[in-house]
């Protein structure tokens, strides 16, 4: 019997031929994420369950960037708490203020096909974008990880998305995972894997799959994954670089290799194939307060807003402040609203700075922020309030994330936000040119 | 056979509902467990009893992996949470805090919060007004780390 990506990577880390939807099996994890919400008792069970050290070092990847800059005087407890557990297990891999997790565990190369890796995190999915299987983990088991270096998990069926064709102008990836989820519904993918393939997911960049396996969990995934190809690879190898090569594991997998030992089979099975013509995609949002509750933006247009957010780890690439830039270029924010600019990381924050966009995005009357999670989950930069109103391009607009439980908060792509904060009201962005 | 008082969410009730980020901060889930599905109902952590059940929809505990959200309600003596369905980390941060997660398709339909509920987690059973509402019993390995009180116990059980 043919075996999915996902069956695949899970053999191929148990060093088995092949396993099938509903075993249970032990995998070696490759990396782990720890966040720095999730630090202190992380620490607290891998003392009480009584391990000394961790399995491997170089395997355990400790990010601060929901906390960073400290909003509140509690929050460097954590810092001082993940410092000391540094020092405590000699790890190497530490990023005290380069930006969101999600994004420096691929950016960084801490990532790579075929890889199994956990976090601390829902969206730690993100990381199917390069072919990994990825997913989120509470505190207790992530402590069991650093001490034994292995996980239970039971392997997913899968759901295959296919998408062929050319999305027209105005739609971003953003638009095509917010229109899956509203038809999975928040729950359609619950643990089950998604499989993209399709000339449409084939076209896209890097970024614009890390986007669409981002918010798979929105539709209650596992995991998402996109076959490597040679965009994959070229910046899987450029990631080494980043960050002083902290990635550390040398990048060496071919393209062959990828396809022979990553490529679903032709006759693998899956629970179930959903197809989408690109054609038939167009700008949408997901409305308050539910990510599936998905609506067309023109459908929504003339609603005014207070706020407008552009960051985080589905939306806070070099990509997504283009497309912003795009639309915002010699154009000025609605005087009433707050345009609110957060990179993903420190690397995205200097490559818009190097290529002109920041400055596109403050003549625009953006507020840059530092890189970090901020806003979307409603620690920093930009909190609301009872009856205030937001377009955001993070991952979740659940009742209360981004200030108290009478704030709207809906969910688009950097374009529809920026021509959203031009306008002061919901407004389809057009059909403007998006350059990639 | 225990008598617990139901409490009863909606559909896809998420884990910032159970719990919002800006408590994550606190010190201990002790500290947190007064603040818990204060967007939905401020008075619950003092309405609820040791012994109670909450019981959710489809897709409960779905969003974020944090492991705060089964750990206030176990904190705050929840006995179990019967759903129609549940979020996959959910479920198992569940399981591995010791927190037991039953499956019950046609239950929460029929009840109301105030019900009052028997759940026999060896029968797979749960009683309300004289109807019986049959439960999914957990797989064996997952009963394995529940009865050991959570994950930590059951390792240390292996070493």
């Amino acid at each position: 019997m043919g075996q999915t990506m996902v069956e695949k990577i899970l053999a191929r880390n148990m060093g088995v031929s092949a396993v099938k939807p509903g075993d249970i099996v032990t995998v070696n994890v490759d990396r782990v994420m720890l966040d720095d919400i999730m630090i202190p008792f992380i620490v607290d069970k891998f003392h009480e369950m009584g391990f000394k050290k961790v399995w491997d070092p170089d395997k355990v990847v400790l990010i601060y960037d929901h906390l960073v800059p400290a909003s509140q005087q509690d929050d460097t407890r954590h810092y001082r708490v993940g410092d000391a557990f540094v020092k405590e297990c000699g790890l190497i891999h530490v990023h005290r203020s380069d930006g969101i997790c999600h994004q420096l565990m691929t950016e960084a190369g801490y990532v790579k096909p075929g890889d199994v890796v956990l976090g601390t995190d829902s969206h730690t999915t993100t990381y199917g974008c390069v072919g990994a299987f990825s997913t989120g983990i509470g505190y207790t088991e992530m402590a069991s990880i650093l001490g034994t270096g292995t996980l239970w998990v039971k392997v997913p069926e899968t759901i295959r998305v296919v998408i062929d064709g050319k999305l027209p102008g105005g739609v971003m990836s953003k638009d095509v995972i917010l229109r899956l989820i509203g038809d999975l519904g928040a729950d359609g993918a619950t643990y089950r894997a998604l499989e993209f393939a399709g000339s449409t997911v084939e076209e896209m960049s890097v970024s614009s799959r890390m986007t669409m396996a981002n918010m798979a969990i929105e539709a209650g995934a596992k995991c998402a994954v996109f076959m490597p190809d040679e965009k994959t690879l070229k910046y899987c190898e450029e990631s080494e670089k980043n960050y002083g090569g902290n990635g550390s594991q040398t990048f060496a997998m071919s393209l062959e290799q990828a396809e022979r030992e990553l490529r679903a089979d032709e006759d693998a099975v899956y629970l179930r194939t959903i197809t989408y013509r690109a054609e038939d995609f167009q700008p949408v949002m997901a409305c308050p307060s539910q990510v599936d509750n998905i609506c067309s933006v023109s459908q929504l247009e003339g609603t005014a807003i207070d706020q407008v957010f552009i960051g985080s780890c589905t939306n806070g690439r070099l990509e997504d402040l283009k497309a912003a830039a795009s639309v915002l270029e010699g154009k000025k924010v609605a005087p009433f609203v707050k345009l609110i600019v957060t990179p993903a990381s420190r690397k995205v924050y200097e490559d818009a700075l190097d290529c002109g966009v920041l400055q596109t995005l403050i003549k625009a009357g953006a507020i840059i922020t530092h890189p970090g999670c901020g806003l979307c989950c409603g620690r920093t930069g930009g909190i609301l309030s009872d009856g205030e109103r937001v377009v955001a391009t993070n991952n979740r607009n659940f009742l209360g994330r981004m200030g108290t439980s009478k704030v709207e908060i809906y969910l688009a792509s950097p374009m529809t936000a920026a021509a959203c904060a031009v306008a002061g009201r919901i407004v389809p962005a057009g059909g403007l040119p998006h350059e990639v | 056979m225990a008598v617990g008082k139901i409490f009863k969410f909606h559909n896809d009730l998420d884990t910032d509902q159970i719990i919002a980020s800006q408590y994550l901060l606190l010190p201990t889930i002790e500290d947190m467990k007064i603040h818990t599905f204060e967007s939905l109902d401020p008075q619950f952590p003092s309405k609820i009893k040791p012994g109670d059940y909450v019981v959710g929809g489809e897709n409960f505990g779905c969003g974020s992996s944090r492991e705060q959200a089964p750990g206030v309600l176990k904190a705050l003596g929840v006995k179990a949470v019967v759903a129609k369905s549940f979020a996959r980390i959910f479920y198992r941060n569940a399981i591995n805090i010791g927190l037991p997660v039953i499956v019950c398709r046609e239950l929460p339909d029929q009840v109301e919060t105030g019900d009052e509920m028997e759940l026999s987690l060896s029968e797979g059973v749960a009683r309300v007004g004289g109807e019986e509402y049959p439960c999914t019993r957990l797989p064996e390995y997952m009963q394995k780390i529940l009865n050991q009180g959570g994950l930590i116990a059951s390792l240390n059980e292996e070493v």
